[in-house]
């Protein structure tokens, strides 16, 4: 009775899409869920009565249309909505409005410069044109630069014939962008530092890197690199919070006549003659399949799901050295209202958008000095939200659902675990940050929970607490993404697979990787593809 | 291009000098022009006080083409290693340092795992560095792909990649891009260990060890030879045989005659005119000055394209590298080092963190006060540069940003004694012995020796402003937009360090009269 085609291990979001392409193919699929829920990190709980926290993820853009499109995730009830853009608050009293409107954005920038103003049309063109390119290569499985296989040779020229698209001096440029820190790539376009300051947060999310380090441009390309209802980088909310994503892709594997069992804990990939042939539970219970891939990170994969001597040891050391830094927090806010920003006044739209704190590049570096000598950042940037300006499904009228993004918090403080005093200390320290801008806002709080990388990893799983299943730096990119020469989704055992946000291309509630090793996994069963492949622009 | 005219060289440093040396061989008539009153620009042996002389600025030989070297016949011109193959010495502050010899561990703390790793790595990373070093040689390509065979180029260099076998192909396009912190993390364990490399890997950079790319810069120094010399009679002594050999091949070397600007008619450049007013005609000029300096200052941005100057000023060029320069009454001691080790290469940077901590303050525009100091005592194996018993010490002292936000000329002495404290804490004693003392800020570098920025290899070597995109797209091939102008300093690809590939590049895209 256990038997069946394929056993996916962990119901997060890419593992929920895998599933539903392998089932919509026509396959016997099984979801394993170690939790009493299922996706991952892209969940919706009520942890205060009558809130819905999105606990861990918190908006939405990357989703790749053509896998909505493709499962259908409209008519399983997934709605983006996408949100009223965003504020940088500074120092001094002033605001600087991330508007959506183009021409009201670039007036917003002229009070603080007027060269940038026209610098942020510029600017805007060249992320778009990164963008475009980066893009093109989500829905397609990374070539193997070493191989001669035709296949590989074949998506070597495709990936050459795409850059060599964008002509000589935007080939330097992209080379240039990919290997260059935000805080230097900003610096060629904008002078004021509240500029700079609104453009780099996406650089450095989810991040063990500064603004100043090189290769931070390439992760500000990766927030950009969504769309919600075809506007390239806007950002939006799943309705009834980021579990209604898991929800949906739930829903469409069940219409396939997928299974999903919450609950059942994986212990062991099974492995028998160099192939899989199944996993083992925690409770021993043992399912068969002779195709097992899992949604874990790659530490977690290979370091604790497998006998290590069904591995190469260089395997096991690729995993041991794959780099997984957590550098990120999370405080989820129940308010018995909406808070006031003395910047805002009464009523603003950007009530509504995220809100940012640090104004200055200096700012940002410093926080992420206080990550390197293993605190939490004492003057941290903060991305807020109040997911029930836009949603009210999230909160009880007149309440509110206060998303706070914390970035940097090391997975150890100073080397040791979090204890409950670090925890109260670091909610202070985000607090505090807020309520310089925000006097009313302590004494809204009914509720907070607070999420350091150890609680992320605890309960989602993710090792050491990295959103990303891994850091988005180019050593673990593309055909580097999670380790070279298994950058294709398959792993060193037959039968074995890879999905989750550890392989290309990466993090964020994006589920290419999910659809990507569906594709590989039908590829090897000579089955055809239910997968979309490519992109389209829309 | 007329064959006929006059070829100027602005700037006699080393690379100013190369390509001279090898325009003049081809039968170019060669005018170099130096603003100094000595040739070799930064690659220079100055008496810090009356018997005492030093490199002034760099002071280690490490990347010097071998080919140069032959070609130019160097050896005939009196050019010679005081040491070759100098080891490196990690010091300790409580210990016995670590001495690094090529690619084993010599002695010291080092665990036995670390023994095995090393050699395994060093050799590891000078294949990869062999990439690199196929490339210094090299005119860098464009990347235009309008057809398919303008791609041939730039697969000439994914077949050096390939050629590594596909184990080494895959772990070069992996760490290629890593921070030297993350590789070290994955390599070694022993902290002394790790420090040395991480200090290898971001000398002469705006980077700390956690900064992506700088493996590529730790590759970048061991694309030349396997370990670095000191050359006989100071730096000063290789530009000495450099200009040798130029004049030897017929080439013109004025000294003290700084030029002002550059000449043009009718859009191209037809001559330089100097100081003083004088006013020389050339067909082709050539600037081994840096970037911003050749075509800010000397051509006037005016007579770039609007794009072009706009990449121009933002490439980036801030040194973070200071001299010091001893003139010792002794022979100083650091802690647990035998004497015989002091003639070899001594580093303070005891562990990766402690390079970091020095690196953060530069981030702020402020120097380290626990700065990482490269140490070398030439005068040991070299004992005409300083009296009898007496000694000098040359060492470079990072970090120390050109941009700092107090002004160098109201810090430069609390640097200075900062590194002092430093010295003194791995060299009890060694202020005693100072009879003179002098410490070059990059400010005081871009002064002296007319480095933009103060930045020793006229701009940062990183990814990003490497090869083609060194100095700036559009400038990658040695060949400036200005019809007649060209440039060969440590700007151009294959950067800093004194290497000479850049002169030697240039004298070839020159001679080819490469395409604009």
């Amino acid at each position: 009775m256990n038997r069946y085609d394929a056993i996916i291990v962990g119901a997060g979001h890419n593992g929920l899409t895998s599933a539903a392409f392998l089932a919509k193919s026509g396959l016997k699929v099984l979801v394993l869920e170690r939790n009493p829920w299922i996706g991952g990190a892209t969940v919706s709980r009520e942890l205060h009565p009558n809130w819905i926290y999105s606990n861990c993820s918190y908006v939405c853009s990357l989703l790749r249309p053509e896998i909505y499109r493709s499962l259908e995730l409209a008519r399983h009830g997934l709605q983006i909505v996408p949100y009223g853009g965003g504020v940088t608050f500074t120092r001094d009293g002033d605001l600087l409005g991330g508007y959506v409107d183009k021409e009201v954005r670039r007036r917003e920038i002229a009070r603080f410069s007027a060269r940038d103003a026209d610098a942020y049309l510029r600017y805007g063109r060249d992320v778009m044109r990164q963008c475009r390119l980066v893009r093109a290569l989500l829905m397609r499985t990374p070539p193997d630069p070493t191989s001669l296989k035709p296949r590989d040779l074949k998506e070597m020229l495709f990936v050459g014939r795409e850059f060599g698209k964008l002509g000589e001096a935007a080939i330097y440029d992209t080379i240039r962008f990919h290997t260059m820190s935000i805080a230097d790539y900003l610096g060629e376009y904008f002078e004021s530092d509240v500029v700079k300051a609104t453009f780099a947060g996406s650089g450095i999310i989810g991040t063990a890197l500064g603004v100043q380090s090189p290769g931070t441009a390439y992760v500000l390309l990766h927030h950009y690199m969504g769309d919600v209802d075809g506007q390239m980088g806007a950002w939006g909310f799943a309705r009834g919070g980021m579990g209604s994503v898991s929800k949906a892709l739930a829903g469409a594997l069940a219409a396939y006549g997928g299974e999903v069992r919450v609950s059942s804990p994986v212990a062991r990939i099974l492995v028998r003659g160099g192939r899989t042939t199944g996993v083992a539970l925690d409770n021993g219970d043992e399912f068969e399949a002779p195709v097992v891939i899992s949604g874990l990170d790659p530490k977690r994969t290979f370091l604790k799901l497998f006998d290590p001597t069904d591995l190469d040891p260089k395997l096991v050391k690729r995993a041991r050295d794959f780099k997984i830094r957590g550098s990120s927090g999370k405080l989820n806010i129940a308010l018995d209202g909406r808070p006031t920003f003395t910047a805002l006044g009464a009523k603003h739209p950007m009530y509504a958008g995220d809100m940012h704190f640090l104004d200055s590049l200096e700012r940002y570096e410093r926080a992420y000095d206080d990550w390197k000598r293993g605190t939490w950042s004492k003057d941290p940037y903060l991305d807020l939200l109040m997911p029930s300006m836009t949603d009210p499904t999230m909160a009880p009228p007149g309440k509110h659902f206060m998303s706070v993004f914390v970035q940097y918090v090391p997975p150890l403080v100073e080397g040791r675990e979090w204890t409950d005093a670090d925890r109260e200390a670091f909610k202070k320290t985000v607090f505090a940050q807020i309520s310089r801008y925000s006097p009313d806002f302590e004494k809204l709080v009914l509720h907070a929970e607070v999420r350091t990388p150890k609680e992320l990893e605890a309960e989602v799983g993710l090792t050491e607490g990295n959103i990303f299943q891994g850091e988005l730096t180019f050593d673990q990119l593309l055909f580097n993404r999670p380790f070279p020469g298994f950058a294709q989704y398959r792993g060193p055992v037959r039968g074995m697979y890879m999905c989750g946000s550890g392989t290309h291309p990466g993090g964020g509630v994006m589920a290419a990787p999910g659809a990507n090793a569906a594709r590989e996994v039908l590829r090897d069963l000579k089955r055809s593809s239910t997968v979309p492949e490519g992109w389209s622009d829309d | 291009m007329t064959e006929a005219g006059r070829t100027v060289v602005i700037g006699a440093g080393h690379n100013g000098l190369v390509c001279a040396a090898y325009l003049a061989k081809a039968g170019r008539d060669v005018l170099v022009l130096e603003a100094g009153h000595q040739v070799g620009g930064a690659a220079v042996t100055r008496e810090l006080v009356r018997g005492f002389k030093v490199p002034a600025v760099a002071h280690l030989l490490q990347l010097l083409d071998p080919a140069i070297e032959k070609e130019l016949g160097l050896a005939g011109l009196g050019f010679a290693r005081a040491k070759s193959e100098l080891r490196t010495v990690a010091l300790s502050q409580t210990g016995e340092p670590l001495v690094l010899d090529g690619n084993r561990i010599a002695s010291g703390p080092a665990s036995a795992a670390d023994r095995a790793a090393y050699t395994d790595f060093i050799d590891r990373m000078r294949r990869y560095a062999g990439v690199l070093r196929r490339q210094n040689g090299r005119i860098p390509p464009r990347l235009a792909w309008e057809r398919w065979q303008d791609a041939l180029p730039a697969g000439l260099i994914a077949l050096d990649i390939r050629r590594l076998g596909r184990e080494d192909m895959r772990e070069f396009l992996r760490v290629i891009t890593m921070p030297i912190h993350d590789l070290l993390e994955e390599s070694f364990e022993t902290p002394l260990l790790k420090g040395a490399i991480a200090f290898d890997a971001v000398l002469g950079t705006k980077l700390g060890p956690r900064s992506g790319n700088s493996v590529f810069t730790y590759l970048h120094r061991l694309s030349g030879a396997a370990a670095p010399a000191l050359p006989r009679g100071g730096m000063g002594a290789v530009s000495e045989a450099l200009a040798g050999a130029a004049r030897a091949a017929g080439a013109e070397i004025r000294l003290s005659a700084p030029v002002a600007a550059l000449v043009l008619t009718a859009g191209r450049v037809t001559g330089v005119r100097l100081e003083n007013g004088e006013e020389i005609a050339a067909s082709t000029v050539v600037s081994n000055a840096d970037p911003r300096t050749t075509l800010d200052k000397l051509l006037g941005s005016r007579h770039l394209e609007a794009e072009f100057a706009r990449r121009l000023h933002h490439s980036r060029s801030i040194g973070t590298a200071a001299k010091l320069n001893l003139a010792l009454g002794a022979l100083p001691e650091f802690r647990g080092v035998p004497a015989e080790l002091l003639g070899e290469r001594l580093v303070i940077a005891p562990d990766a963190g402690y390079v970091d901590e020095a690196f953060n303050p530069a981030k702020y525009r402020d120097y380290s006060r626990a700065p990482v100091i490269e140490i070398t005592l030439p005068s040991v194996s070299d004992p005409e540069l300083a009296p009898a018993g007496k000694h000098v010490l040359s060492a470079i002292v990072q970090y120390a940003p050109y941009d700092l936000a107090a002004g160098w000329d109201a810090e430069r002495d609390a640097f200075r004694d900062a590194i002092l404290g430093v010295l003194e804490r791995y060299a009890p004693g060694i202020r005693k012995l100072i009879v003179a003392a002098e410490v070059l800020t990059p400010l005081d570098l871009e002064r002296q020796f007319r480095m933009s920025g103060g930045h020793w290899h006229h701009g940062e070597m990183t990814l990003d402003q490497f090869m083609m995109l060194r100095p700036v797209p559009g400038a990658g091939q040695y060949a400036m937009p200005v019809a007649g102008l060209y440039m060969c300093g440590a700007g151009c690809h294959p950067g800093g360090g004194v290497m000479g590939a850049a002169g030697r590049n240039a004298a070839r895209a020159v001679l080819e009269g490469a395409p604009r």
